[in-house]
């Protein structure tokens, strides 16, 4: 468990540390930005009560301008983290005296408790960040709140992305993104979501909302159409940080949130050999094996194991279980037909198109092409363009002309550079070949 | 505790019942389902009209029914949780389907999931 | 969409202990069916296997083991799915392994209770 360091923070700062900046500070930064940023919101948020979370977040904004503007004339302090925390019990108490509303309705508790200790407790111990991250991440992903607007709140909240990064991500703009997550900020108020550990006996319920939404934060990443790659990178990293903390808290620590955990390292095992030189995505297949990350691997192993403790069998369950036949990239009989079981248990946990494409495939490499050429015909799915890719693969060499005419169908409906990118490949394959 | 399927036979599936005796009916099969839930041993359940129903045959052979073949005709089924088959046997006698004359409740114990289907 | 219940039906006979791999094999057929079902979007229940021995209770409480003593065609099993029509739900049992050994699928739609 010691090692499982996944989200430790040098894997942050290499990644930060590609963009193009100069400076020292400058690179200093965004990076304190982006880890520390999130711990004193959701410090503060825990302490004045997610109606304030603007507040929170006002502050720990304010607390990085100090930082920019000092740090620009005088240098860096020794301990920058521990500086940003003292401007921020400063900021946070300087708010308590000049804001009279603030003080009568809010502050009236942490002010009595002041009266017979002076100091006005902002903890920001690392148990305490972590504890109030993690009942943050409950707070966000009340169900109440629509998957979308979880996602944005907590990359901006958890994730310390700036509202650009999240626009950039969602490939929408920042307008929106800042309505969604108004609306959002809202409904967490008219709803009284407390900040807090659900119930134990809440925790499984309230936990299905959470994974989701990490899920959703590490696929966003995965699959995003986004052309900033680093954005994509970095929203998978948070999405395993996040479960992380999951997985080290006692309470939480229970089998599906290993299984997810170990879903996100068998994927991101493959971020190395994801890309050309030119950042343009390489696939499964064309991968160079070597440039899988081993240690990611066998991450992702230990999470499965602990999430096979108990009789749990949940979609990440499975999902991990195909991700680790991923992990070995020889075709044999024994991959796909474990993979061919696996997709028929995913489906019937719970249907989505693109498992069912995924299985139609195993199909044809577990049992034959005829039967899942067969079974492709009845999937229906006439609208998504993998499906016509699918077909396109299945009739290769089989019938060939319906093979083209399938792939043409399919960069029909494709949206993205990259998707029209594979299928045109495809296409001109055939011409070649008459 | 194992889980057990209660299915309801009729003798006759052809048989018509009145609107006022479906309705009462109804009432009866959800107050004896009442009393398994209340002791938190309902799992699921449904009924199966008679209605247009066929049978799939070897060689894909479609028949009407399955009156005729089979004396029985099933019009529903609850599953509940049991210890043993006759505690299962003690909650299916409360069954309304068995004031019937010549209707029966098959008790069968669920197979546990092993991967067979 | 309606749901339309698949029973599964086939002659009781004393089944013949089977190797490991014919099990497997078994169910590899079952579950290559149910998960194409899955895969087209119109499983509801994966639903259940039954065991073989049973009881069945007739009006008068009267308890008789069965249920293949009385009726020659027992129950193996059930699926539930998610179709339009009888028709489309016959396309759908026309699958299913247990006509292979001469068993047969009775579809029955559903009326929730």
């Amino acid at each position: 468990m010691q090692n499982a360091d996944i989200c430790c923070d040098c894997h942050r700062s290499t990644i930060i540390g590609q963009r193009d900046f100069t400076m020292q500070q400058q690179e200093l930064i965004p990076h304190l930005f982006r880890t520390e940023f999130t711990k004193i919101t959701s410090v503060l948020c825990k302490l004045f009560g997610i109606e304030h979370i603007e507040i929170a977040e006002d502050i720990a904004g304010e607390t990085f301008l100090t930082a920019l503007e000092t740090w620009t004339y005088k240098g860096i302090p020794e301990n920058p983290v521990a500086w940003l925390y003292t401007v921020a019990k400063n900021k946070a108490k300087n708010y308590f005296q000049r804001n009279a509303v603030f003080t009568q309705k809010i502050a009236k508790q942490l002010l009595q408790a002041e009266n017979e200790n002076p100091e006005i407790d902002i903890d920001l111990s690392e148990k305490n960040i972590t504890d109030s991250q993690l009942q943050m991440l409950f707070a966000l992903c009340h169900p109440s709140i629509p998957a979308e607007a979880q996602i944005g709140l907590s990359l901006r909240i958890l994730c310390g992305f700036g509202i650009d990064e999240i626009a950039n991500a969602f490939l929408t703009n920042k307008e929106t993104i800042n309505k969604r997550l108004f609306r959002a900020k809202e409904k967490l108020r008219t709803e009284h979501v407390k900040i807090e550990f659900p119930d134990i006996t809440e925790i499984p319920k309230r936990l299905e909302t959470v994974l989701t939404t990490l899920y959703l934060l590490f696929n966003e990443g995965y699959y995003s159409e986004s052309q900033d790659s680093i954005v994509r990178e970095d929203l998978c990293l948070e999405a395993m940080r996040l479960t992380y903390l999951l997985a080290e808290n006692k309470q939480t620590n229970l089998p599906e949130v290993n299984a997810l955990l170990s879903l996100m390292c068998f994927h991101a095992s493959r971020f190395p050999a994801r890309k050309n030189a030119n950042g343009e995505i390489i696939l499964y297949q064309d991968q160079d094996e070597t440039l899988w990350d081993e240690e990611l691997i066998t991450k992702g192993m230990y999470f499965l194991n602990e999430a096979s403790k108990g009789n749990t069998i949940t979609k990440y369950h499975i999902e991990a279980g195909i991700a680790f036949w991923h992990t070995k990239k020889s075709d044999t009989k024994q991959k796909w037909l474990a993979i061919l079981q696996l997709y028929n248990e995913l489906l019937i946990i719970e249907y989505s198109p693109i498992a069912a494409l995924n299985r139609t495939y195993a199909l044809s490499k577990a049992n034959s092409k005829e039967e899942a050429i067969t079974e492709a015909e009845k999937l229906n799915l006439t609208d998504n363009h993998f499906y016509f890719t699918l077909l396109g693969e299945l009739y290769k060499s089989v019938d060939n002309k319906k093979a083209k005419m399938n792939f043409e169908k399919a960069l029909a409906l494709a949206k993205t550079k990259a998707d029209k990118q594979v299928i045109q490949a495809n296409i001109d394959k055939f011409e070649v070949n008459g | 505790m194992n889980e057990f399927i209660l299915i309801f036979r009729h003798q006759d599936g052809k048989a018509v019942a009145s609107p006022e005796q479906m309705q009462m009916w109804m009432k009866q099969t959800m107050d004896w389902i009442a009393t398994i839930s209340a002791k938190n041993k309902f799992v699921s359940g449904t009924g199966l009209p008679f209605d247009d129903a066929k049978v799939v045959h070897h060689n894909n052979i479609v028949t009407n029914g399955p009156f005729g073949d089979i004396k029985e005709t099933i019009g529903g089924f609850i599953i509940v949780k049991a210890d043993s088959v006759e505690e299962a046997v003690e909650f299916a006698k409360g069954s309304p389907v068995l004031q019937g004359e010549g209707n029966t409740v098959e008790v069968r114990m669920i197979a546990k999931r092993d991967g067979v289907h | 969409m309606k749901d339309f219940l698949l029973i599964f039906r086939s002659e009781y006979k004393e089944v013949p202990q089977r190797t490991e791999e014919e099990a497997k094999a078994i169910t590899k057929k079952w579950m290559d069916w149910v998960g194409g079902i899955a895969a087209q979007n119109k499983l509801t229940d994966r639903g259940n296997r039954l065991f073989n021995t049973g009881k069945v209770l007739k009006s008068g409480n009267v308890v008789t083991n069965g249920p293949y003593t009385e009726i020659k065609e027992s129950i193996g099993g059930y699926t539930m799915i998610k179709v339009g029509s009888y028709e489309e739900a016959i396309e759908v049992a026309k699958g299913c392994p247990i006509l292979s050994v001469g068993g047969n699928v009775e579809i029955r739609e559903v009326s929730p209770m």
